[in-house]
C-alpha cells in the first residue's frame, strides 16, 4: 500500500500545476490534481444538466407541448435530474474540493491511498462513459428509476444501472480513503477538536457514502437482473414487491441528500468566521450535529413513500423521525447566525454565496416539514411544491455552498485571483434569477400543478412564464461566473498565500501548493477559528 | 518529471491505515449482502410455504462439501499468514496457493450445481426462492473469483521478494478478505440449504 510522503521531505519548490502534458494528469497520484480533475469533470456535467433544465423551462413557457414531444420531455427531465444528482452534486464537493482540501486541511502530504484515489477517479470516468453510452436509448423513468416501469421500459436501463453502479463504487472508495486519511494522517497536534469543520462535514459524508452506497449498488444490480434474467424481486406478477425497490432506493437516496448538503455546510462553516472575523460559535455543536445528521439520515427514508402504501404505523414513525433531522440542522443554522452577530462582516464573493446558502437553505428547510408531515404530503406529493423544495435545498444549498467554496479556494487552487467586481455581479444575477425561478414553483405547486408533465392547465400560465424568465437570468449569472473563473485562470493577478487572512492550515501552504503540500509538516497548537484575537 | 514519493514514511502508519481501510471495505461488503439478506427475509416471511418446498430442491451434499472446502481454505490462509510472519515465504506461497486451488474446487462444485438446476428447468426467474438463491450465490461466487485474483496477486508479491517477516501487510489484508468470503458462505449455506 502507498501513502503519504516522508515527513522529512522538503517540497521540491514547484507548484503542483508545474508539470504539463496529459500524462502528468492522467497518471497523477497527487490528491490536488485528482481533485482538480473531478472539479472539471463535474462542472461540465453541471453545465450539461443546466442545458437540459433550460430546455424544460423552454417547453413550460406554453401550456401545450409545443417544442418537444411528451416523451422527449420525459427524457429531458430524467437526464437533467440524474446528471445533476449522480454526476454533479454527489461527487462535486466531496471528490472535487474534498480531495483537494482534506490533506491540506489536516496537514498531510496526500490521502492515505493515493493509488486508490486515482483508481476511483477512473472508475468514476468509466461510469460516466457507460452512462453516456446508455443514451442510445434515452431514459424516461425519472431519476428514481421506480419499478415496475423501469424493469420494462425500452430505455437502456441495464446499461445505466451499470454506470450508476460504477459511480457508486467510486464514491465508496473515495469515502473509504477519506475516513482512513482523517483517522490516521492528521498532523501532530491536530486533535479531533481542532479539525476544521469542513473536515467534520467530510467525515460524516464519507461515513454515509460508505454505508449507504452499497445498498443502492445492489438495488441497481437487482434491477439489471430483473431485466436480464427475469428475476422477480420487484415484479408483482411474480410475487415480488415494487415497494421493496423504493425502500432500497430511498435507504440510499435519502442519506445521499446529506452527502450533498453536509460538505456544503462544512464550507459555509469555514467561510462565515473568516469574513466576519469572529471565532465560530458552537464549534462542537456544529461538528457533532454533522454526525447526528448522518446518523438520523439513515432512519427517515420512508418519508418518500407515504403515498406508496406502507402501513399507517410506518408512515407515522417515518414522519416523526423526519422532523427529528431538523434539530441538528437548526443547530448549525443558529450557530452560523450567532457567529455573524456583531462580527465585522465583509461581503467578498465567498461570503455572499455563504450567506445565500443560509438564506435559501432556510427557505428550503422550512418547506421541508410540509412534505415530511403526512397530511400535507398527501396534498403536495408530486407537485411543483416538491420541485421547488428540493431545488431550494439542493441548488440553493449545495450548489451555493459549492460556489462559495470555489470562490474561497480559487486563489489557493490556481494561484490566481478572480475579478471581485464581476464575481459580485454574477452573484446578483444568480440570486435574483434563482428566486424568481423557484419561488414561483412553490406557488404553482400549492395551487396544484403536478410535476413531470410537459403540458399544464392554462391557469398555471403566469407562474410558468415568470419561472422560465427567471431561469434565463439564472443561467446568465452562471455563465458570467464561469467566464470570470476562466478569465481569472488565464490572466488573474497572482494570489498571495493567504488572501483572506484565514487561519486554517491550507493557507500556510504556497498558492498554488507544492506537490507535497508543506515544506515541513506543521505542528498544530490551536484550533483554526481564533479570529478577532490579536493574531488575526 | 520529478515524481514525488507517495510511500508511507512510517510503516506503522501504513499498516494501521491499511487495516482500517480493509475493515471499512468489509463493512461495505456486509451492507452489499445485507440488502439481499433483507430481501430474503421479506420474501421468506411473505411466502413461507414456497420457501419450505423449494429449498428441498437444493443439493445439501454439494452445499456441505463446499462449506468444508471453504472452511479448510480459510484455515490455510491462517497458516499462510502465520508463515510469512515468521519469514517463511515458500510455505506462505504454498498455503495461499492451496487456498486458490480450493477456491477453484468451490467454483467447480457451484458450476455443477448451477448446470444441474438448469437441466431441471430451474432458472433465476423460476420463482422468488430461486431468484434469491441465484442472486446470493452468484454474488458470492463473484467474490470468490475476486478473492482468487487478490490472493494470486499477493503470491506474486511474495515471489518478487516483496513480503517478509517485517512487511506482510498485503498478506494479512487479503487473508482478512478471504475470511469474509468464507463467512458469507457460512451464512448462506444454512439459510438456503438447511432451514425448512
Ligand atoms: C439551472 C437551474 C435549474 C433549473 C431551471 C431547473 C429546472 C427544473 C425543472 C423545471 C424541473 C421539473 C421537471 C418536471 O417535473 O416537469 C426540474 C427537476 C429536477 N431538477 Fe432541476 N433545475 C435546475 C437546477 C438543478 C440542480 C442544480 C439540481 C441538482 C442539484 C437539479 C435537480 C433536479 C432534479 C433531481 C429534478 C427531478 C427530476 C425528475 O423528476 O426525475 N436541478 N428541474
Ligand atoms: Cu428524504
Amino acid at each position: 500500500m502507498t501513502g503519504v510522503g516522508r515527513p522529512e521531505a522538503e517540497g521540491n519548490g514547484r507548484g503542483y500545476l508545474a508539470d504539463r502534458g496529459w500524462r502528468s494528469w492522467a497518471f497523477t497520484l497527487d490528491h490536488k490534481r485528482i481533485g482538480a480533475m473531478y472539479l472539471w469533470t463535474t462542472t461540465v456535467f453541471f453545465l450539461i444538466g443546466g442545458v437540459f433544465a433550460l430546455l424544460l423551462r423552454l417547453e413550460l413557457l406554453s401550456p401545450q407541448a409545443r417544442y418537444f414531444s411528451n416523451h422527449a420531455y420525459n427524457v429531458f427531465f430524467t437526464l437533467h435530474g440524474a446528471m445533476m444528482i449522480f454526476l454533479f452534486v454527489i461527487p462535486a464537493i466531496p471528490s472535487g474540493l474534498g480531495n483537494f482540501l482534506i490533506p491540506l486541511h489536516i496537514g498531510a502530504r496526500d490521502v492515505a491511498f493515493p493509488r486508490l484515489n486515482l483508481a476511483s477517479y477512473w472508475v468514476f470516468a468509466a461510469g460516466f462513459l457507460v452512462i453516456i453510452g446508455s443514451l442510445v436509448a434515452p431514459m424516461d423513468t425519472g431519476w428514481t428509476f421506480y419499478t415496475p416501469y423501469s424493469a420494462k421500459s425500452a430505455a437502456a436501463v441495464t446499461t445505466l444501472s451499470l454506470g450508476i453502479f460504477l459511480i457508486g463504487m467510486s464514491s465508496i472508495l473515495t469515502g473509504l480513503n477519506f475516513i482512513v486519511t482523517i483517522h490516521k494522517l492528521r498532523a501532530p497536534g491536530m486533535t479531533w477538536h481542532r479539525l476544521p469543520l469542513f473536515i467534520w462535514g467530510m467525515y460524516a459524508t464519507s461515513i454515509i457514502q460508505v454505508v449507504a452506497t452499497p445498498v443502492v449498488g445492489v438495488t441497481f444490480l437487482l434491477l439489471a437482473a430483473e431485466r436480464i434474467f427475469g428475476v422477480g424481486f420487484f415484479d408483482p406478477t411474480k410475487g415480488g414487491d415494487p415497494v421493496l425497490f423504493q425502500h432500497f432506493f430511498w435507504f440510499y437516496s435519502h442519506p445521499v441528500v446529506y452527502v450533498m448538503i453536509l460538505p456544503a455546510m462544512g464550507i459555509v462553516s469555514e467561510v462565515i468566521p473568516v469574513f466576519s472575523r469572529k471565532p465560530i460559535f458552537g464549534y462542537k455543536a456544529i461538528a457533532y450535529s454533522s454526525m447526528a445528521i448522518a446518523f438520523i439520515g439513515f432512519l427517515v427514508w420512508g418519508h418518500h413513500m407515504f403515498t406508496s402504501g406502507m402501513s399507517p404505523l410506518a408512515n407515522k414513525i417515518f414522519s416523526f423521525l423526519t422532523f427529528f433531522v431538523a434539530v441538528p440542522t437548526a443547530v448549525k443554522v443558529f450557530n452560523w447566525i450567532a457567529t455573524l452577530y456583531r462580527g465585522s462582516i465583509t461581503f467578498e464573493s465567498p461570503m455572499l454565496y455563504a450567506l445565500t446558502f443560509i438564506f435559501l437553505f432556510i427557505v428550503g428547510g422550512l418547506t421541508g416539514p410540509f412534505l415530511g408531515a403526512m397530511a400535507t404530503n398527501v396534498q403536495l406529493h408530486d407537485t411543483y411544491f416538491v420541485v421547488a423544495h428540493f431545488h431550494y435545498t439542493m441548488m440553493g444549498g449545495t450548489v451555493m455552498g459549492f460556489f462559495a467554496g470555489l470562490h474561497y479556494w480559487f486563489p489557493k487552487m490556481t494561484g490566481k485571483m478572480v475579478n471581485e467586481k464581476v464575481a459580485r455581479a454574477a452573484w446578483a444575477l444568480i440570486f435574483v434569477g434563482f428566486n424568481v425561478t423557484f419561488f414561483t414553483m412553490f406557488i404553482a405547486g400549492t395551487r396544484g400543478m403536478p410535476r413531470r408533465y410537459a403540458e399544464y392547465l392554462p391557469k398555471f400560465q403566469v407562474e410558468n412564464t415568470i419561472s422560465s424568465i427567471g431561469s434565463a437570468v439564472l443561467a446568465a449569472g452562471i455563465l458570467v461566473m464561469c467566464w470570470n473563473f476562466l478569465q481569472g485562470l488565464r490572466k488573474g493577478a497572482a494570489a498571495p498565500a493567504n488572501p483572506w487572512r484565514a487561519l486554517s492550515l491550507e493557507w500556510k501552504a504556497a498558492s498554488p501548493p507544492e506537490t507535497e503540500n508543506f515544506h515541513e509538516i506543521p505542528v498544530v497548537t490551536e484550533w483554526p477559528y481564533g479570529y478577532g484575537t490579536p493574531k488575526a | 518529471m520529478s515524481e514525488p514519493s507517495h510511500e508511507h514514511a512510517d510503516p506503522a502508519v501504513a499498516f494501521e491505515s491499511a487495516k482500517l481501510g480493509v475493515w471499512t471495505f468489509l463493512a461495505t461488503e456486509v451492507l452489499l449482502f445485507g440488502a439481499l439478506f433483507t430481501a430474503y427475509t421479506v420474501f421468506r416471511m411473505k411466502y413461507p410455504e414456497m420457501f419450505r418446498a423449494e429449498h428441498e430442491k437444493l443439493d445439501r451434499v454439494l452445499g456441505a462439501v463446499n462449506t468444508v472446502v471453504l472452511i479448510t481454505s480459510s484455515l490455510l490462509v491462517v497458516f499462510g499468514v502465520d508463515a510469512i510472519k515468521r519469514g517463511k515465504a515458500r510455505l506462505f506461497e504454498a498455503c495461499f496457493g492451496a487456498t486458490i486451488l480450493l477456491a477453484g474446487v468451490f467454483l467447480c462444485v457451484k458450476y455443477a450445481e448451477y448446470t444441474a438446476k438448469f437441466h431441471h428447468g430451474i432458472y433465476p426467474r423460476t420463482n422468488l426462492f430461486f431468484s434469491i438463491y441465484f442472486m446470493l450465490t452468484g454474488l458470492h461466487g463473484i467474490h470468490v473469483l475476486l478473492g482468487m485474483g487478490v490472493l494470486s496477486y499477493v503470491i506474486l508479491l511474495s515471489r518478487r521478494g516483496r513480503l517478509s517477516a517485517s512487511y506482510y501487510t498485503p498478506a494479512e489484508m487479503s487473508g482478512l478478505y478471504w475470511h469474509f468470503v468464507d463467512l458469507v458462505w457460512i451464512y448462506l449455506f444454512p439459510l438456503l440449504y438447511l432451514i425448512g
